[in-house]
């Protein structure tokens, strides 16, 4: 669906030095009107700085920013049609709620009182009726974002850009929060850029996601994507958890590999489908995620293929139990998750299991 | 990247915007302190005239003997000695650097256990309160203060009139013109000064890390002695040298308590620059003051280096 | 451990820095020239004689003069260093940021000499006006120190959200940065003027001879007979002093409250 919308940000090629430092290396991306799109990645990875390129708070080295197909060199952030809710929210403290979401009104020609009607249909918007008259600096954490959205959505930008927002808020706020922010861009229909370096947001949030790492944009791709079929070990590991181990390349031919690998033996895998990146040093290796694969119990059979292990450490999580299990044959322990559901009791550390598990499941890096 | 990019980018670079702000305030300093101060550097190697300064160079105003010259233009027949060799000169050297350092240690030692306890005995919501109650006294008018101590202070003064009066002293004490009334005149002076960059590091101590010292099996006395105090010294390194380089200079105190008896070295400066219109000698007084004053403070911070280690 | 021994140390040494203050007005009141105990009675004279001293009117217009403009100007010059050096990174700021702030720690005595020698050899004749080129010098730290606490808890970030909701670099500062540093540019110019009101040194040498406070009063302390006098005048000198400071504290606890930031304590 989201193909047939028209490009709203665009990134040719942008390259950006501080001195000598290289933060951003070649970004070639395009960002879909309507779209709620992350960049995500560690501390460092170059995600605020390509954010701010597009707010205008950071020139470019070389390359192009189009924002609705215009070229926007030299355009300050005060002439741009996007709008941005910073990571501290920025609100001014010395002004009432009511003034800091009319800030960027001063220039609109419309009446005072068509200005203060809009100001209270953006506070209604972000749940904040009737705080208009308070003091800023006196809001909780919470309210302050939502200060801070009313304050970027009222100017009707084509782009609102989110720079960490949530990272601020306790755990629960957060999940509150990552809802009705997406509740919040259906109503409005602009696109929201969000940056974050945490992968869960990310998921939850976005319809689509640039991981990036080291200045480049290691993958873009739909969550679900990104999550099932990762381009390098280091996107697969960043978003969620995966398990490697050795493998070799049989043969290949009629879009079918196949392959043998460490502990798990010889299988055919569809290279369209489960085959990925570029060629790495290190020889080929296939992955799983923990809840591809299962610990089988005496009565249970195995669905598809299985192979004998030893558990090696249980990590405990009230709905889940992390197993660490050693397959035959293999080096290193593999990451096992199981579901606790009713009757399912909790294995001893040294326990011999069977761990099931699926071809289908498999990624292959070569 | 051509030339016209390169000073486009200058021009709109944070680097120039920068200058160009601090332009204003740095041109005052420029023209106002630093070309005076060069201007005394220079004086300082220049020959005496009559009530000019002529350019030729000597060091006979730091040592050795040296001839002003005449209003005709010829030297005069009697020399002076230059800053150095003078032993006026150098007894007032020595006097100011010792009233300095006693004043200074008295300062910061007596401090000390102020801004410790405003760090950290009283209440955080009441702190300003205590740091305000603190500085009043040094906003109030320099020459009244020290005027203040000589009226305490002298013969007829008022502690001299409590203690006979309470029967504790026959014969009243000489407390004006001296040493050590100058010494406690000028520690009441920069009090504040001394307190204030102690309290900001004590302020800037991590709590926990005094719990640390006491978990691992320090009493408090010397959790203090290997943690609070080290970490501390910054605040101290910074209030010795508040406290020691402007006392140095002190020109009220010496003539108001010590009663113009007890010159220090800026009396001597004044004394050369105007009444006897010697600038030159003036000028190498003044810079020699400073040259002593800059090589203790350098070999202070020398001597303390490991406490500022890791620290800005 | 029961004996508070920090506590009453710290009170003794309060008592030890206000004795001279709290002594001023009590012989301000008393009714005799020499300055012992015991008092000689309740009088006014003294606050009658100042009132009606025109030399010491005279005194009170020049600093006046002298210290209103120094602080205004030091604050302005202040305000331009203190976001210099907080807003941007540029070569050479660290040189000339010690320079500017050089006259904290200079000798006032080393200061005002090499002014003076300056004025006379370039031919300036002295009058309020270098007296007033001195005070800036030596206040303009203390404003910097003030203002750069200010501008330092300024978060960037309200800069940019007010240039990405729409207003440019100059209506960014008059709506934003100025209202909120506004406290501390108050409490600079109390602080200025307290401190030019006081200074001596460079008043002396650099002014006329015309007189300002501080001139005059030291001038008097030469005639014992002018020692009441001085006493009261001193009184009406530390009750404004207190009065600006109060001031000055409030607006920057103000500034404080206003924007919600956690108060650090002290002036400097």
């Amino acid at each position: 669906m989201s193909s047939e919308k028209p490009t709203m940000i665009e990134f040719k090629d942008v390259h950006k030095y501080y001195g000598d430092y290289h933060a951003l290396r070649g970004i070639n991306a395009t960002i879909k009107a309507g779209e709620f799109f992350s960049l995500l990645g560690p501390s460092g990875c170059g995600k605020t700085t390509l954010l701010r390129t597009i707010a205008g708070f950071e020139g470019i080295s070389s390359g192009v920013v189009l924002i609705d197909g215009k070229d926007v060199a030299g355009i300050r952030p005060n002439h741009r049609p996007t709008n941005m809710v910073f990571q501290s929210y920025a609100i001014f403290p010395h002004l009432t709620v009511e003034q800091n979401v009319g800030f960027g009104l001063r220039k609109d020609p419309r009446s005072k009182e068509d200005k203060a009607r809009a100001v209270d249909e953006a506070l209604a918007m972000v749940g904040l009726a009737g705080y208009g008259k308070r003091a800023a600096h006196a809001l909780s954490g919470g309210q302050r974002q939502r200060v801070a959205l009313a304050r970027a959505l009222i100017l009707k930008p084509k782009v609102l850009l989110l720079d960490e927002p949530l990272s601020a808020l306790d755990k629960k706020l957060r999940e509150n929060m990552q809802v009705e922010l997406i509740k919040l861009q259906r109503q409005v229909g602009i696109t929201f850029i969000l940056v974050t370096h945490d992968q869960e947001e990310a998921l939850v949030m976005s319809d689509r996601i640039a991981v990036m790492f080291e200045g480049q944009i290691a993958q873009l791709d739909s969550p679900e994507a990104l999550y099932r079929l990762p381009k390098t070990r280091a996107v697969a590991n960043f978003i969620g958890t995966m398990n490697f181990l050795p493998a070799k390349i049989l043969s290949e031919a009629g879009g079918i590999a196949e392959i043998e690998a460490a502990g798990l033996g010889r299988m055919a895998l569809n290279v369209e489908k489960q085959v990925t990146g570029a060629v790495s040093p290190g020889g080929a290796t296939v992955g799983f995620r923990p809840e591809t694969a299962t610990l089988l119990f005496d009565t249970q059979e195995a669905t598809d293929r299985e192979s004998m292990a030893t558990v090696e450490e249980v990590v405990y999580y009230g709905d889940m139990t992390y197993y660490d299990v050693k397959l035959d044959g293999t080096a290193e322990p593999m990451r096992v998750s199981m579901r606790n559901v009713f009757g399912r009791p909790v294995l001893d550390i040294g326990t011999r299991t069977r761990v099931g598990w699926s071809p289908g499941a498999l990624v292959l890096f070569r | 990247m051509s030339e016209r990019q390169v000073r486009s980018r200058f021009w709109g670079s944070e680097a120039f915007s920068g200058l160009a702000l601090i332009s204003p305030t740095a041109l005052y300093a420029i023209l106002l302190l630093a070309a005076p101060l060069a201007t005394t550097l220079l004086y300082s190697v220049f020959t005496d005239g009559y009530l000019v300064v002529i350019p030729h160079f000597q060091l006979c105003n730091y040592i050795g003997e040296c001839r002003s010259q005449l209003a005709d233009g010829t030297p005069s027949p009697d020399t002076y000695l230059g800053a150095w060799s003078d032993p006026i000169t150098q007894a007032l050297m020595l006097r100011s650097l010792n009233v300095s350092m006693l004043v200074t240690a008295m300062t910061v030692l007596l401090a000390y256990p102020v801004a410790y306890f405003v760090s950290f005995n009283v209440d955080a919501s009441r702190k300003s309160l205590w740091l305000f109650l603190i500085t009043i006294p040094f906003w109030t008018s320099y020459v009244i203060r020290v005027f203040m101590w000589n009226v305490m202070m002298s013969r007829t003064g008022v502690i001299n009139s409590v203690l006979e009066g309470m029967g504790i002293i026959s014969e009243p004490l000489q407390m004006v013109f001296t040493i050590q009334a100058m010494v406690v005149t000028l520690a009441h002076a920069y009090a504040p000064f001394a307190i204030l960059p102690i309290f900001v590091a004590l302020e800037k101590i991590d709590r926990s890390l005094l719990e640390a010292g006491q978990d691992l099996g320090e009493t408090r006395f010397t959790t203090f002695l290997r943690v609070t105090l080290p970490l501390s010294m910054t605040g101290v390194i910074a209030s010795v040298l508040i406290v020691f380089i402007p006392t140095i200079g002190d020109y009220v105190t010496p003539n108001l308590i010590g009663g113009g008896k007890i010159p220090m070295i800026a009396n001597i400066i004044e004394k050369q620059m105007l009444k006897a219109d010697n600038r030159p000698l003036g000028s190498a007084i003044a810079v020699s003051a400073m040259l002593v004053v800059g090589l203790i403070s350098v070999l202070f911070l020398f001597l303390n280096r490991r406490y500022l280690k890791g620290q800005k | 451990m029961k004996i508070p021994t920090l506590r009453i140390y710290t009170i003794a040494y309060l008592i030890f820095l206000y004795t001279p203050i709290v002594i001023l007005p009590i012989f301000a009141f008393n009714n005799s020239t020499a300055v012992a105990f015991p008092l000689q009675g309740f009088t006014t004279e003294w606050f009658y004689n100042i009132a009606h001293d025109d030399v010491l009117f005279r005194a009170l217009q020049n600093s006046l003069i002298v210290s209103s403009i120094s602080s205004v100007l030091s604050a302005t010059l202040g305000t331009f260093a203190a976001r210099a050096s907080t807003r941007y990174k540029f070569p050479g700021s660290g040189p000339l940021m010690g320079l500017i702030m050089l006259p904290m720690v200079l000798p006032d005595m080393i200061t005002a000499m090499a002014l003076l020698v300056v004025l006379l050899s370039i031919g300036i004749k002295l009058s309020l006006v270098t007296i007033i080129l001195g005070h800036v010098l030596i206040c303009t730290p203390f404003s910097v120190a003030i203002l750069t606490s200010a501008f330092q808890s300024l978060d960037k970030s309200l800069e940019e959200a007010a240039c990405d909701l729409g207003e440019g670099p100059v209506s960014t500062f008059m709506l934003v940065i100025l209202p909120l540093v506004m406290p501390g540019i108050i409490s600079a110019l109390l602080i200025s003027f307290t401190i030019s009101l006081d200074e001596f040194i460079v008043t002396n040498f650099l002014g006329s001879g015309e007189p300002l406070l501080s001139t005059f009063i030291y001038g008097q302390l030469r005639f014992p007979k002018y020692v009441p006098n001085i006493m009261a005048l001193g009184t009406v000198l530390v009750g404004v002093s207190i009065i600006l400071l109060t001031l000055a504290e409030f607006f920057r606890r103000r500034g404080i409250a206003k924007t919600g930031s956690k108060d650090t304590g002290g002036f400097l």
